[in-house]
C-alpha cells in the first residue's frame, strides 16, 4: 500500500507491505538508522520518535498508521550544525555509554522539556520511565536532562529545541 | 505476535474509526470511545474531576510513550502477561487448550489467588479495567447483527476450564464505547498500584476503591482489586461487609480478611493475600483521612 508522511519536515511517498512497523520503515526505508530497534516487546523505548506532537514507541505504530501524520526522528534534534540542549546535556553529563537507548531518551527528554521547562529529578524518572538503559544506571541520564533544563533557563533564545520553530526548519 | 505466540490470518486496523471522544454524559456519567487514547483519557476534564480513580489507574499503568498509543479497547483485551502464555513453547491451555499449565507449579510469583481454576491462574493485567470495575462501567460494542451493553463485571470471564476464552466478544464484534454511570461516590476514590519497582511495572496488587461517608457511617463503597485476580476483582464481600459500618481501621481490616478469606494462593505467590487486605486498608483510611501513609 501507498503511504506519504512527513518525517523531520521532509515528505516520502513508499509502497510499503501492511504489516511494516514504523521503526522499520524509518530504519529500513528511510535509512534514518537513528531511532533504534531493541526488543520485540514494546519494552525498550530505544524506538521513541514522536507522532505529530507526542512521543510514542514506533515499534507501536504500524507504517500505514504514520500515514498523512509527521514524524520527528532523533536525525532533527541537532539544527544548523548545532546540538540541541539535550544531545550537548548527554555529552557534558556522561548521559550515554552504549547509547543504544540514548535516541529514545532524547526525544522523550526533548519533550518533557519542551512542555516542563523545569521538572524535577522524579519527574524526570517518571518521564523517562518506559525507557531502559543497560548501562548508566540512570543517574548521569537524569543530570543529562537537568544539565538541558538549566542551560535552556539560561539562554532562552539558542534552547529552542523544537516547539518555536518549525520542523524541517533548519 | 512477534513472538509468534499469536498467528492470526488476517488484521484489521480499526484505528480511523471515530471512536476517540471522551464525552460527559448530562446526568454526570462518562462516554469514552474505543479508540480514545489511554493519555487523552487520563487527562479529559470530566474523568480528572469526577472519577479520580480512573485518571490514576491509568496514569500507573504502562508508561507515558506507551499510553499515548494505547486505546482504551485495546487495553481491555490485552492478553495475559504468563511469561509461559508467552513464550511459546512452554504447555499453556490459554495459548493451547488442553496443553497444560506450566504456570501451576512454575515460578508464579506474579498470578492470580483469586478466580483461578486448576487450568490457568494467570492475572488479568489492566489497571484501568480495575477502576472501571469499581464504577460498573458498561462495555457497548457493535457485532455484524446487533448492538450489545455488557456490564464490565460480565466483560471478564473467569478461566474455569475454557481459559482460552477472555471475554464474550464474538467474531467481528467490537468494542465502540465504555460507559460509566454517575456516581457521587466517585468523587472520593483512589487507585493505589503496589509493584516491584516504583513506575513502568504491572502491579502485584493494586486497588481501585471509593467511599461515601453519611453521618460518620459508610453510606456507600466501592472495591476492586488488580494483580491478585483472574479477572479484575470487584471486593463485593468487602463491600457488603462495610456498609453501614463505622469508617476506620477496624472495620477495615476486617473487611479485607473476609475478602481474601476466599484467595487459593500458590507458594510463590502467598504473600498476596496480606498485601492485598493491606492494600484494601491503606486504600480506605486514605479516602477516609483515616491516615495518609
Ligand atoms: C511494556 C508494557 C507495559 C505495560 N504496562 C501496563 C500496565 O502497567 N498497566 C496496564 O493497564 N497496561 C499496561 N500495558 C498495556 C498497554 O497499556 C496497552 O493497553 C496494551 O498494550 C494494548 O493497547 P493497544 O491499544 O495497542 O491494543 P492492541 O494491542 O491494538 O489490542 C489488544 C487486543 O485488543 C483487541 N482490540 C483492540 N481494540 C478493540 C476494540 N475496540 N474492540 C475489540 N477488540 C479490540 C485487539 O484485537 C487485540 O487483541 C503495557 C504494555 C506494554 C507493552
Ligand atoms: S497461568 Fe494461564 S496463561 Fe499462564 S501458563 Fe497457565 S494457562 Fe497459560
Ligand atoms: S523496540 Fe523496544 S520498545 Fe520499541
Ligand atoms: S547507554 Fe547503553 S543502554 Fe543506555
Amino acid at each position: 500500500m501507498q503511504i506519504t508522511m512527513t518525517v523531520n519536515g521532509v515528505s516520502h511517498t513508499r509502497d510499503v507491505e501492511a504489516r511494516l512497523l514504523l521503526i522499520h520503515f524509518l530504519r529500513d526505508e528511510l535509512r534514518l538508522t537513528g531511532s533504534h530497534w531493541g526488543c520485540d516487546t514494546s519494552n525498550c523505548g530505544a524506538c521513541v520518535v514522536w507522532l505529530d506532537e507526542t512521543p510514542v514507541k514506533s515499534c507501536t505504530v504500524l507504517a500505514a498508521m504514520a500515514d498523512g501524520r509527521r514524524v520527528r526522528t532523533v536525525e532533527d534534534l541537532a539544527r544548523g550544525g548545532r546540538l540541541d540542549p539535550v544531545q550537548q546535556g548527554f555529552a557534558e553529563c556522561h548521559g550515554l555509554q552504549c547509547g543504544f537507548c540514548t535516541p529514545g531518551m532524547m526525544m522523550t527528554a526533548r519533550w518533557l522539556l519542551d512542555h516542563h521547562p523545569d521538572p524535577s529529578v522524579a519527574e524526570i524518572r517518571e518521564a523517562l520511565s518506559g525507557q531502559l538503559c543497560r548501562c548508566t544506571g540512570y543517574e548521569n541520564i537524569v543530570r543529562s536532562v537537568r544539565w538541558a533544563s538549566e542551560h535552556e533557563a539560561a539562554q532562552p533564545a539558542g534552547g529552542d529545541g523544537g516547539t518555536g520553530r518549525q520542523a524541517g526548519e533548519r | 505476535m512477534r513472538q509468534n505466540v499469536l498467528r492470526p490470518g488476517l488484521l484489521v486496523d480499526i484505528n480511523d474509526l471515530p471512536l476517540n471522544r471522551v464525552e460527559d454524559l448530562p446526568e454526570g456519567g462518562l462516554r469514552i470511545g474505543a479508540l480514545a487514547r489511554m493519555s487523552d483519557v487520563a487527562q479529559a476534564a470530566g474523568v480528572v474531576q469526577r472519577f479520580p480513580v480512573i485518571s490514576q489507574a491509568l496514569l500507573l499503568g504502562a508508561s507515558a510513550q506507551l499510553r499515548n498509543m494505547a486505546s482504551m479497547g485495546g487495553n481491555l483485551c490485552q492478553r495475559v502477561r504468563c511469561s509461559y502464555f508467552r513464550d511459546a513453547t512452554s504447555p499453556c491451555n490459554k495459548r493451547d487448550p488442553g496443553s497444560g499449565c506450566a504456570a501451576l507449579d512454575g515460578f508464579n510469583r506474579g498470578h492470580a489467588i483469586l478466580g483461578t481454576s486448576d487450568k490457568c491462574i494467570a492475572t488479568h493485567p489492566s489497571d484501568v479495567a480495575v477502576a472501571l470495575v469499581a464504577m460498573d462501567a458498561v462495555v457497548h460494542t457493535r457485532g455484524p447483527a446487533d448492538d450489545r451493553a455488557i456490564p464490565i463485571e460480565e466483560f471478564f470471564l473467569l478461566p474455569g476450564d475454557t481459559p482460552e476464552r477472555e471475554h464474550p466478544l464474538e467474531h467481528g464484534e467490537l468494542i465502540v464505547a465504555i460507559e460509566v454511570p454517575a456516581t457521587p461516590t466517585a468523587r472520593l476514590s483512589i487507585y493505589l498500584k503496589f509493584r516491584d519497582r516504583e513506575s513502568y511495572e504491572f502491579a502485584l496488587v493494586s486497588v481501585a476503591a471509593a467511599v461515601r461517608i453519611q453521618d460518620g457511617a459508610i453510606a456507600d463503597v466501592r472495591l476492586a482489586l488488580g494483580g491478585v485476580g483472574t479477572k479484575p476483582w470487584r471486593a463485593r464481600r468487602a463491600e457488603a461487609s462495610l456498609v453501614g459500618k463505622l469508617a476506620g481501621e477496624a472495620s477495615f481490616a476486617e473487611a479485607a480478611g473476609q475478602e481474601l478469606a476466599a484467595a487459593k494462593p500458590r507458594p510463590l505467590n502467598a504473600f498476596k493475600v496480606e498485601l492485598a487486605q493491606r492494600a484494601i486498608i491503606r486504600a480506605l483510611m486514605t479516602l477516609t483521612n483515616g491516615d495518609t501513609r
